[in-house]
């Protein structure tokens, strides 16, 4: 894409920016940093944060009678002993990677579209990763006894079995979590310095000098920046691919038919980044309309997450192919049967679905209309989205319903407390989000600096 | 632009980073301290008993067998705490103006019980037999510590799940001849001899390591 840009501007002006023409450092910083400071609170974005923070207070609830009565107030009833928590852990978790694969692998790939939408997706990454990680916690049955995950020096002598994956996954989410956190952390202290230096508030200049720990802009702290954030992104990247390759795990090594395809890793990890890009552009759409940002998040940009998501569909749909070929191909009388239970059994409305969602419905992005119409990719992102959670729930409900005794098989039902826990989890991102958007700056100022510069650098040239 | 922080906050910025690891390093040490403290743990702390039994008078001073007292303790999970009636089978002879062992004869002519304070309890969660500990030589005071020089009973260990585990993840470090296992005094040989000891018992005894969860945790 990037020699492709070069070519595109000898000469003439880029018909297709990924920066809206006539920006300055200026009016870039302007517009960025006014959504915090001087912009009024709206009665869109209270309206918006009431509903997120009811939904908030549904979680709460939930989890206050989960803690009292216990998980039984969800479906899960054995053999299906892992109902909509697991489903919704492996779900968030894989919304989270791609503001992973945004801010750390295409920064080392120097793509340039990133810098307008890497703030922003790494928050969503943060984000789904505190509601992923709620969902084992509160599934062990009892929350704060999560300390037994951690290998410390106890009166026990007991340490983590770890031959099993749930200890990998303790070790993945958490790491995740810190490298994460740092490295949006890190991008925002330029950031917050400039708001700092902006705020007319007594109190918001306290709290944005704070938090950008002293940052003078020198050269010393542009170099000690630029290192840091390398390294981070390097430490960052393996964990794209690691994070979702444990999750995997946790089925590979279960028993059950239907978890043992040698695929497992890349796909769960297409599958991750597929339904990330999936929620950035939920999240993008409406933001970039109502905070009137189409000139820094354009039209290019949702052409390219459109088209990433389209490849990663792919690999996915692959995935799937493979799997029910295997099925087959191993002439296990288990896993073929798992494989016709998906395709004609109780719950094979909800497979179909899937392929549907997952499959069928976004070949439209072979068109570059269908990329470059807003509305109906915000339709196609929350397609694929629901995609997702349908394929983690076809992976984790049919095959523990029907394993290998007809006796023990049993069906599962989302109780409405199941319901309550997810919707919750709604609650705690978005409200998290909308706070976010209003106290931080959503788009990084620097990067886009940073590109307006290296915008200009070429037109002289040429 | 005036400055919005004093020239003191570089200091304390400083004294927060490096202090927060001195503050959760010593946090750690400090909740390790109080969980292996015998504040916490009852270890080492004497129990007032309705009537003030002395075992380094009884089962020390006068030399009389553990099993006297509790008679279960080779054939039961549990040692068995003495109904009055086996006081009184001495204390209906001697000591029989003795103010202190008032409650006991008050026990034996009401027949009410004596309730006595429980020193050593394990929870609810853990099971645990004395007849095989017994049957495979391990001593009396290898868990209860110098019985025999207590004048009131206290805990000798922590009852802590690594207490248990020491002794079954190396048995042959704390086994014993069978004659010796109700023996007070019994000096086990030091260092390098104890294990070789240990050894021959264990092969001779059939002892096992047992450290799978559900060994006690039924």
């Amino acid at each position: 894409m990037a020699a492709e840009d070069s070519h595109n501007r000898v000469g003439v002006v880029d018909p297709d920016p990924i920066i809206g023409p006539g920006h300055t450092f200026e009016t870039v910083t302007d517009k960025i940093s006014s959504i915090v400071l001087t912009r009024p609170v709206t009665p869109g974005w209270v309206f918006g944060l009431l509903i997120a923070f009811s939904a908030l207070m549904l979680l709460n609830l939930t989890i206050t009678l989960l803690m009292i009565k216990g998980v039984g107030i969800w479906g899960i009833r054995v053999p299906t002993a892992w109902g909509f928590a697991i489903v919704n852990f492996v779900w968030w978790i894989g919304i989270g990677h791609a503001g992973t694969l945004i801010s750390a692998i295409l920064l080392l790939l120097h793509q340039k579209w990133r810098t307008s939408i890497n703030r922003f997706a790494e928050a969503m990454t943060l984000f789904a990763v505190m509601c992923a990680g709620m969902f084992p916690l509160l599934h062990m049955g009892r929350p704060w006894l999560f300390f037994y995950l951690m290998p410390y020096p106890n009166p026990m002598w007991t340490w983590p079995q770890f031959r099993s994956p749930l200890v990998w996954d303790v070790f993945a989410v958490s790491t995740y979590l810190t490298v994460s956190l740092l490295f949006w952390f890190v991008g925002l202290i330029p950031d917050l310095a400039t708001l700092r230096d902006r705020a007319k508030h007594k109190a918001a200049k306290i709290i944005y000098g704070m938090l950008s720990m002293g940052w003078r802009g020198s050269a010393v702290h542009w170099s000690r920046y630029e290192t840091a954030s390398l390294l981070l992104a390097g430490l960052a990247t393996p964990l794209v691919v690691s994070v979702h390759t444990v999750v995997s795990f946790d089925f590979t090594i279960g028993i059950i038919p239907g978890w043992h395809t040698t695929i497992f890793p890349p796909y769960f990890v297409a599958g991750a980044i597929y339904s990330g890009f999936a929620m950035v552009l939920t999240l993008a759409i409406p933001i970039r309309k109502f905070y009137h940002l189409e000139d820094l998040v354009t039209i290019r940009h949702l052409d390219i997450m459109a088209k990433v998501m389209l490849a990663t569909g792919l690999i996915v749909a692959y995935g799937y192919l493979i799997e029910a070929f295997l099925a087959f191909y191993s002439g296990d009388q288990y896993e073929i049967y798992m494989m016709e239970n998906r395709f004609h059994g109780p719950y094979a409305p909800l497979y179909w679905m899937l392929i549907s969602c997952n499959i069928i419905i976004p070949q439209l992005l072979w068109s570059r209309r269908v990329r470059r119409n807003v509305g109906l990719l915000f339709v196609l992102s929350l397609v694929v989205n629901t995609g997702m959670w349908l394929e983690r729930f076809v992976i984790i409900v049919i095959s523990l319903s029907r394993d290998f005794i007809p006796s023990s098989w049993g069906m599962y039902y989302p109780t409405r407390w199941d319901w309550a826990t997810y919707v919750g989890t709604f609650g705690l991102f978005f409200t998290l989000f909308f706070l976010f958007i209003r106290f931080l700056p959503m788009i990084s100022i620097v990067e886009v600096r940073g590109l307006v510069h290296e915008t200009n650098e070429e037109k002289g040239h040429s | 632009m005036p400055q919005i922080f004093h020239r003191s906050t570089n200091f304390i910025s400083r004294l927060t980073i490096y202090g927060a690891v001195v503050i959760l390093g010593a946090l750690g040490y400090a909740l390790y301290t109080i969980a292996m403290s015998p504040w916490y743990t009852q270890q080492n702390v004497k129990r007032q008993q309705p009537v003030p039994f002395s075992h380094r008078h009884h089962a020390g001073e006068l030399g009389i067998d553990c099993r006297y007292c509790h008679t279960s303790v080779e054939k039961s999970s549990f040692a068995g705490v003495p109904p009055t009636q086996t006081c009184m089978t001495c204390h209906s002879q001697i000591w029989t103006n003795a103010s202190m062992l008032e409650p006991v004869r008050a026990s034996y002519r009401d027949d009410k019980s004596i309730e006595w304070v429980r020193v050593n309890a394990l929870p609810d969660f853990v099971y645990f037999d004395h007849s095989i500990h017994v049957a495979k030589g391990v001593g009396c005071t290898t868990c209860h510590g110098q019985i025999a020089e207590m004048p009131l009973t206290q805990r000798a260990g922590t009852l802590y799940m690594s207490w248990c585990l020491e002794c079954h993840r190396q048995p042959e470090k704390y086994l014993r001849p069978k004659s010796e296992v109700f023996n007070p005094y019994y000096d086990p040989p030091s260092g390098a001899k104890q294990i070789e000891l240990g050894k021959k018992l264990m092969a001779e005894y059939h002892v096992q390591s047992l450290q799978t969860c559900s060994t006690c945790h039924r």
